[in-house]
């Protein structure tokens, strides 16, 4: 993409493939949903990212191979967005062998080395400060590539991210913050959780370059993450958040009953899959070019169930391998130490 | 009365709420929400925010908070959604809130309850489904209670919430919709106390939180078969009853010790070390550890639940020890 050009919608030829994997992460979570419906999800706990598809592929948009990133609990469009394999995705979701992590992290702990994944995380910003490692290494070995960190709003309220951020402008990291704020963690609105709600500001305190994009039109993502990573590159490590909203609950069971429906019918008009369908239409795509686009993600999304259900549970005695590095005696299992403290009779 | 754990747990919050106006309860989620698992529903509409103080996402400032409010006299109950996040707290709690009392000569007491709960049951992964009672037992100075009844989940809690010292109250995921029939008007055991839940003359199951109920699923089955089991529910960790533990394995003579947590260094590994030091000369077989792999919790289903105990393998163990 030409920097120098002013980026806009009208401009720009590449929308079309933005809408693309926009739509494919939202059809991607709708389809996380049924598969917990069905009963083939391994338990409830699915964080869907329906209305942050922007800040996934708009800042993924940046990243290159070879780049490192970690996310959070809520991180399945930003893994789609760095070239996931859908169906290995939705077999982790469900628990199966076929998945990225052979059944044992789920959605909230997701990982693929081969991509650069370095892993999603349950605890809220325990996938912080490995980016800051990883960027040392980058440095260290001169590679040109950079790590970053996905999170949400919520954990912008955890030390360890200031940690994390004084440490990356303290040694001129090629380190991205992203800060995802969908406005709500769980229950708690972002200004019942700070009275900072400037979160940007932050970071600019410690020396990053910091910024808020507004993540309705995943252009102005595209750019504002394109000058925080060039920075990165350089070594001034960048924070960015992407103002959403988080348009269903928590959790895939979670209504929202603390949100007003008023607020929910504002928030979701922050829609930039919409978005981004209008502005293709105003720059002359017809409805019907959508129509056969959409059609084919859902058909691609719909095999991740299919190819789910017919992926085999993990076999049992697998859950003893890789708590140790191959090679590594296992763990002796609990049922055999005791056979074996009986047999002594 | 026909009574869930979650309520209980609730209706224990509202009558110490009641009786004590010090007491109030910090955390996440645990005001307007209600409780990431509905413990403190409704509780902000009687008791409102300045009793249910809803926290941002800052769990090591939680517990620490707790600590300062039990130091300058009041009575927190601070909540950690997981007990996997009390890593992230562990300098509060195991620095700070464990040790005032004695680093300071006596002076102040920290009579905080941190509440939290654990255990497997909703494919929650790695980071969301352990046991680490073991951190909190191995600590001095911290006090230790994990309820595996509907009844004790509420009068453990009345009591935890009167002790002198920090109570870390560990519930279990599992439990929070197991109804029982109870009548919590029947006086409680005292603090400390462990409960023998059921009375046999073959084989001793030590065990406390839900695997309380595995243990006399066992024990039922073994009944049919002749074999009698004695199941002792220890309900709290720290202190720890272990006379009513003596007294029933003296005359028997065969024990075994059931837990969810990972077997090595665990609680299992504490009680059956205890067992085989204190009742030595009347033991006819070893202290049996029937406790979690040592392996994190997988989110599949299947491997979820081969990861830690069963009815099946405590019944399993029981009849070969009792052979
Ligand atoms: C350390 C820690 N504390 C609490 C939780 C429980 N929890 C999970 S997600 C969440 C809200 C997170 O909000 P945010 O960071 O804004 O992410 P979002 O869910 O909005 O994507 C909470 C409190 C957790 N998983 N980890
Ligand atoms: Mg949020």
């Amino acid at each position: 993409m030409n920097k120098d050009s002013p980026v806009g919608l009208q401009s720009n030829t590449n929308l079309l493939s933005y809408y693309r994997e926009m739509q494919r992460i939202r059809t991607f979570e709708d389809r996380v949903g049924e598969l917990y419906l069905r009963g083939e999800s391994a338990g409830s706990m699915l964080h869907l990212s329906i209305g942050e598809e922007s800040a996934a592929v708009g800042f993924c948009n940046a990243m290159t191979d070879g780049d490192t990133f970690t996310t959070h609990h809520r991180g399945h469009g930003i893994f789609l967005a760095r070239g996931a394999d859908p169906n290995r995705m939705m077999a982790e979701i469900g628990g199966k062998e076929d998945g990225y992590c052979r059944g044992k992290g789920g959605s909230m702990q997701i990982a693929d080395m081969g991509l650069g994944h370095l892993g999603a995380n349950a605890i809220v910003g325990g996938g912080i400060p490995a980016v800051v490692g990883a960027a040392l290494v980058a440095k260290r070995r001169g590679n040109g590539k950079i790590s970053v960190a996905f999170f949400g709003d919520g954990a912008m309220q955890q030390g360890i991210l200031y940690e994390s951020m004084n440490m990356a402008a303290l040694w001129d990291l090629p380190v991205v913050f992203v800060c995802i704020n969908n406005q709500w963690g769980m229950g708690t609105r972002i200004d019942q959780a700070t009275k900072a709600t400037k979160l940007h500001e932050r970071a600019a305190a410690f020396g990053l370059n910091a910024e808020t994009v507004n993540g309705l039109d995943v252009m102005d993502v595209i750019a504002a993450a394109d000058r925080i990573v060039e920075g990165a590159r350089a070594g001034t490590p960048g924070f960015l958040a992407v103002d959403c909203f988080r348009f269903y609950g928590h959790g895939r069971k979670d209504k929202s009953p603390y949100r007003t429906e008023e607020e929910e019918t504002v928030g979701r008009q922050k829609d930039p899959v919409k978005f981004a369908r209008e502005a293709l239409i105003a720059q002359g795509h017809d409805e019907a070019e959508l129509d056969a686009l959409d059609k084919e993600i859902t058909e691609e999304m719909d095999a991740t169930i299919d190819f789910t259900i017919a992926s085999p549970e993990p076999a049992l005695d697998t859950m003893f391998q890789d708590v140790y590095a191959p090679g590594q005696p296992v763990p002796e299992p609990v049922r055999s130490r005791i056979e074996r403290v009986l047999a002594r009779e | 009365m026909k009574l869930a754990y979650r309520d209980a747990l609730r209706q224990a919050l509202i009558d110490a709420m009641r009786e004590d106006p010090d007491i109030f309860a910090i955390g996440e989620e645990v005001g307007r929400y209600g409780g990431a698992y509905g413990v403190t529903k409704g509780l902000i509409e009687e008791f409102g925010a300045e009793r249910l103080v809803d926290t941002p996402i800052s769990e090591p400032a939680i517990v620490g908070a707790a600590v300062g409010a039990a130091m300058a006299g009041m009575r927190p109950v601070a909540e950690l959604m997981y007990v996997d996040f009390v890593g992230m707290t562990m300098d509060q709690l195991c620095n700070q809130a464990a040790k005032i009392r004695y680093m300071f000569g006596g002076q102040i007491g920290v009579p905080m309850v941190l509440r939290t709960q654990g255990g497997i049951g909703r494919s929650a992964g790695a980071q969301h489904s352990q046991s680490l009672e073991a951190y909190v037992m191995h600590t001095p100075g911290l006090r230790l209670a994990m309820p595996g009844t509907v009844y004790d989940a509420y009068h453990l809690l009345r009591q935890a919430l009167k002790q002198p010292d920090p109570v870390v109250f560990i519930e279990h995921k599992g439990l929070y919709a197991m109804s029982e029939e109870v009548d919590l008007s029947v006086p409680p055991p005292e603090w400390g106390k462990a409960v023998v839940r059921r009375e046999g003359r073959d084989i001793v199951m030590v065990t406390y939180s839900r695997q309380i109920h595995y243990a006399m699923q066992a024990a039922e089955e073994l009944a049919a078969e002749g074999i009698e089991a004695t199941v002792i529910d220890l309900r709290t960790l720290n202190p720890l009853d272990f006379d009513t533990i003596r007294a029933a394995v003296e005359p028997i003579g065969k024990a075994m010790v059931i837990s969810e947590a990972a077997m090595t260094a665990g609680v299992a590994a504490e009680l059956a070390a205890r067992i085989t030091e204190e009742c030595f000369d009347f033991l006819e077989d070893p202290v049996v550890r029937v406790a979690g792999e040592d392996i994190p919790i997988s989110v599949s289903v299947e491997l979820e639940k081969g990861s830690v105990p069963g009815p099946a393998l405590v019944a399993q163990t029981a009849r070969e020890l009792v052979a």
